[in-house]
């Protein structure tokens, strides 16, 4: 990481909990942790509300769903990290990676229904071109997607076009894909708390 | 459904209005990328259009010009933050556009 506070930072118990991940995951802790236990009342405590609330909150979208989701603003992003950690997770979420591939590679002619794919066209638009009009908005309403689900979907846009912003210039490390995994079988259990 | 509004709105209060390293100024100013001088405003900026492209470089020209860390970490987070707040509120306000005529 570019910043040495966020590797090395950290109070004694946080430094504590970080061995005790650690021995309990068998790998590294993930760089994302390290950014939300840095100072967390200045961003990680705020924030993991919002994403929490967002990718396991009430809603129509499934958690799997909501994954993809995110791990499609991460790629739109060209955030390579945090595109393979809910990759990962979105493949945990549906049992099925292939699906999570055709998405990634190109929803358009993935094999997704058509409220999901209209909701897709539209994160990738505002994540892009960072605008949206009402005319874009029509199109999701149209496809069958609810208001509260446009909401939802803009809720998750939201936590990933700010985590992956910090994950680019803060530099997170790329670990393995075993870490990915052991991260994914957390955030599916426990949530982003 | 999901409600973000008042986490959202207690996070933007923490990071612009609460205690911090860098100036209230200093936040404020990387939440909007607006007014900040270099080089600040090519970090801030990369941040919030490109955040693929900041370098090790960009952070070390921060630091050289007198930036704490712990500065430069919350400005990062404030242009981080800001952007999605305003790419939020443009996809709400289409969404609400949108409804309203129906």
């Amino acid at each position: 990481m570019r910043l040495a506070i966020l590797d090395r930072g950290h109070s004694l118990g946080t430094r504590a909990l970080f061995v005790l991940i650690r021995v309990a995951s068998r790998q590294p802790v993930l760089d994302i942790i390290k950014l939300v236990k840095y100072r967390a009342e200045f961003y990680g405590t705020p924030m993991q509300r919002i994403t929490q609330e967002a990718m396991r909150g009430p809603s129509a979208w499934s958690v799997a769903d909501r994954e993809l989701m995110a791990a499609l603003v991460a790629k739109t992003n060209r955030c390579e990290w945090c595109t393979k950690a809910h990759t990962a997770v979105a493949e945990g979420a549906y049992r099925d990676g292939a699906i999570v591939s055709a998405v990634l590679s190109d929803f358009e002619s993935a094999t997704i229904e058509k409220p999901l794919r209209a909701i897709l066209r539209m994160l990738c638009k505002l994540t892009r071109e960072h605008a949206l009009n009402a005319d874009d908005m029509r199109e999701v309403l149209a496809a069958g997607v609810s208001r509260d689900q446009i909401e939802d979907a803009l809720a998750v846009c939201f936590s990933f076009n700010t985590i992956g912003r910090l994950a680019d210039a803060f530099g997170f490390s790329l670990p393995g894909p075993k870490a990915f995994e052991a991260g994914a079988k957390y955030l599916l259990a426990r949530g982003y708390r | 459904m999901s409600n973000i509004t008042r986490a959202r709105e207690a996070l933007i209060a923490r990071i612009l209005e609460g205690d911090g390293k860098a100036s209230r100024a200093q936040r404020l100013a990387a939440f909007d990328c607006t007014g900040s001088s270099e080089p600040v405003n090519t970090l801030t900026e990369k941040v919030v259009k490109q955040a693929w492209r900041v370098t090790d470089q960009d952070i070390a020209v921060a630091k050289a010009s007198g930036l704490s860390e712990d500065q430069i970490f919350e400005i990062v987070v404030c242009a981080a933050i800001g952007q999605a707040v305003r790419q939020h509120d443009t996809a709400l306000a289409a969404l609400e556009a949108a409804t309203k005529e129906e």
